[in-house]
């Protein structure tokens, strides 16, 4: 029982923990978070669908366009939904990126329909034998991608000039501004790197799950906990706290039963919160008095 | 000369007035006799269950065209008032409050979703407005404790599905130790007591009681505690999306165990989401036009397509019961307000007891209700079938 618990924990885990990073790359940047992040996974999954069974479109060139999709996506986010409150020093952003989801999730519902539809992958056809449990190769993947993209996010982080450039944002912006950084484009670009983030989760779940309007909803709440639990200013810390938050639901649900999963996981996440608030990894910001 | 004069004056007068007062009477009684009676209707028209409010449209509607060709009922024209319920019970209750005290509506229909009828169930019964189920199937729905009791149903119910899916099970499956698969809503509870109920009823114990939520995307861990307490059976009870991650589940696990279902994956692109396990699922259904003898159902088919023309073949009015059980109920539905010769809550409430007989899609009903009984359906009009390539089949 415990090797495919795990295959489950690991597969669902590092799914609210790449979405988790896309709140962390916006926090991380401008102090803002974009609670649309459920419904940018939607997104990635309905363009993914649109593109490559709908339009007929090779995969790839389909998951290509999807993601291009969901980075204007994540740009007009920033633009018309955070920015114009940012600016004003009010933090309504907030709200209007939940607004922002809703609305998104009854335009696809009015647009893409109303009932769910199966994305196909050969990677999710066939069952594969992995430590005497069943897997789908695809299932294997998702935590293969989620670690592999909170790898390259350190890089670029600490390697590049336009890592650099975002470091230099969060610290001291009006310093940054001074040496020649665009802010408002760093800002703007992470915001587009976060919905990619969900639109990869949405491209690596759909297969696994359906296509639907309501599909991200939940799985935005459940990544939003996980960022809370990691420490939303740890890239690391948010991956490894989706993987264990999938973890322990799937151990819940297979050794306690499936009743007692949302309680044991949520309570652990208020449990985690009261003792160590910066969350797992996180570090508390510095406050001049 | 005068006084004549001006008594014929005063006649022509009160002639005109009185034919001038005729008139207007006359106006306002054909305005009466053309009012339509409102039938409101909630359902899921959107989201993941909207086939099931389609189905239960397209019911309404044949029954509705059928019944207006015919004259209508107490000389005047039925129409259909929907609003959509977003397989929410907040939203469905506040859609019943709008059709009745703003639409006016004479009778409330519900729609798949049982959390949603059980909401509105106690609003119809404390304005004595008269409510018809012709999907949701669950038992508190009409069995609710209210007297009297304004709510009716053509429909399943999960009291006696449980014992016709532990029948299932054991004489053909030869199950010992079912396990129960269980959506985490009020209709999970419902059948829930009622497997239970079922089980006890023969003496079987049961492997374990798992749930699944609406979002699950893996259900191994379930699956695989009943495989570990002994399974031999499973019982599922989940709507279509649930059902279908149950069923990617199984295969994954590549467990191969006979799934005996209630209708719930009836209700959308089953076979499409849940791969080729959907084929093996058996599932219960109060009608299917696919190998139905009875002419009435070649027949409704046939009109389904001239009023939808969109449908081409039985396939395309999948699910069946939820057209079925939606024309069957309508019609008797007007038979209780012809009955009742008015549009008066508890008047049709007695309309629904006073029907002898109706010669409908499903079956003949004789004297379906009663007040003890507001189920029109029993355990001989149930059937089991299969999802084969997007139509559903029965089978033995």
């Amino acid at each position: 029982m415990i090797a495919s618990t795990l295959i489950t924990g690991l597969g669902l885990g590092a799914m609210y923990g790449l979405l988790a990073l896309g709140f962390h790359v916006t926090y991380a940047v401008s102090k803002t978070v974009n609670f649309s992040q459920g419904s940018s996974m939607m997104f990635g999954a309905v363009m993914g669908y649109t593109f490559g069974v709908t339009l007929g479109w090779p995969m790839p060139l389909a998951i290509l366009a999807a993601l291009v999709c969901c980075a204007l996506l994540g740009l007009a986010i920033e633009r018309f939904v955070v920015r114009p409150f940012v600016q004003r020093g009010s933090d309504l952003w907030l709200m209007a990126t939940v607004a922002a989801g809703i609305m998104l999730e009854n335009i696809v519902l009015f647009t893409f329909g109303k009932e769910p539809r199966s994305l196909p992958s050969a990677w999710a056809d066939e069952a594969i034998e992995v430590f005497g449990a069943g897997a789908y190769p695809l299932q294997l993947a998702i935590p293969v991608v989620g670690i592999g993209i909170a790898l390259l996010l350190t890089l670029v982080q600490t390697r590049t000039k336009i890592g650099k450039a975002m470091l230099a944002t969060v610290q001291r912006s009006d310093a940054a501004r001074l040496v020649g950084v665009n802010t408002r484009t760093v800002i703007a670009a992470s915001f587009a790197i976060s919905t990619v983030f969900a639109g990869i989760a949405g491209l690596l779940i759909a297969p696994l799950f359906n296509v639907s309007a309501s599909m991200g909803t939940i799985f935005g709440i459940k990544a939003f906990a996980a960022a809370i639990l990691g420490g939303i200013t740890s890239a690391w810390g948010v991956v490894i706290a989706g993987v264990l938050y999938g973890c322990i639901e799937a151990l819940t649900t297979a050794y306690l039963g499936s009743s007692y999963t949302q309680i044991v996981s949520f309570s652990m996440v208020i449990l985690v919160l009261v003792t160590v608030p910066n969350g797992l990894f996180g570090t508390a910001g510095l406050k001049k008095v | 000369m005068k006084s004549y004069g001006i008594r014929s004056l005063l006649t022509r007068r009160i002639a005109l007035a009185g034919m001038a007062a005729a008139g207007i009477l006359a106006c306002i009684n054909t305005a009466q006799a053309a009012d339509p009676i409102k039938i409101g209707l909630i359902a899921s028209l959107s989201g993941p269950s909207a086939k099931s409010g389609e189905a239960i449209t397209r019911g309404m509607t044949l029954a509705i065209t059928e019944i207006n060709d015919a004259g209508g009922v107490l000389g005047r024209p039925l129409e259909l008032i929907r609003r959509d319920d977003e397989a929410n019970p907040g939203k469905g209750l506040i859609a019943a409050r709008e059709l009745i005290q703003r639409e006016g509506v004479t009778v409330l229909f519900g729609g798949l979703q049982t959390p949603v009828s059980l909401a509105i169930v106690p609003y119809v019964n404390q304005i004595q407005v008269p409510f018809m189920g012709p999907w949701a199937a669950g038992t508190p729905i009409t069995k609710n404790g209210a007297d009297p009791n304004y709510v009716f149903r053509v429909s399943a119910v999960d009291e006696i599905v449980g014992v016709a899916l532990v029948d299932r099970a054991v004489s053909v499956h030869n199950a010992q130790k079912p396990g129960l698969m269980l959506i985490n809503n009020p209709w999970g509870e419902s059948n829930e007591k009622a497997l239970i109920a079922a089980l006890a009823a023969k003496g079987m114990p049961n492997a374990g009681i798992e749930k699944v939520e609406a979002k699950d995307v893996d259900v191994v861990p379930q699956l695989t505690r009943l495989k570990e307490a002994g399974a031999d059976t499973i019982f599922m009870v989940a709507n279509v999306g649930p059902s279908a991650q149950v069923m990617k589940s199984l295969e994954r696990m590549g467990w191969d165990v006979p799934v005996v279902s209630h209708w719930g994956p009836a209700g959308g692109r089953f076979s499409e989401l849940a791969w080729p396990r959907a084929k093996t699922v058996e599932m219960i259904q109060t009608f299917t036009f696919s190998g139905n003898d009875n002419p009435k159902a070649d027949e409704k088919l046939t009109a389904l397509k001239a009023l939808f023309p969109e449908i081409k073949s039985a396939a395309d009015v999948t699910p069946a019961v939820g057209i079925a059980n939606a024309y069957d109920a309508m019609h008797l539905t007007a038979l209780a307000i012809t009955n009742a010769e008015s549009t008066d809550g508890p008047a049709i409430r007695d309309g629904f007891y006073a029907i002898e007989s109706y010669d409908g899609m499903i079956k003949t009903y004789e004297k379906p209700f009663t007040p003890e009984q507001h189920d029109a359906l029993g355990p001989n009009d149930y059937v089991f079938t299969r999802f084969i390539d997007g139509e559903i089949i029965p089978i033995d």
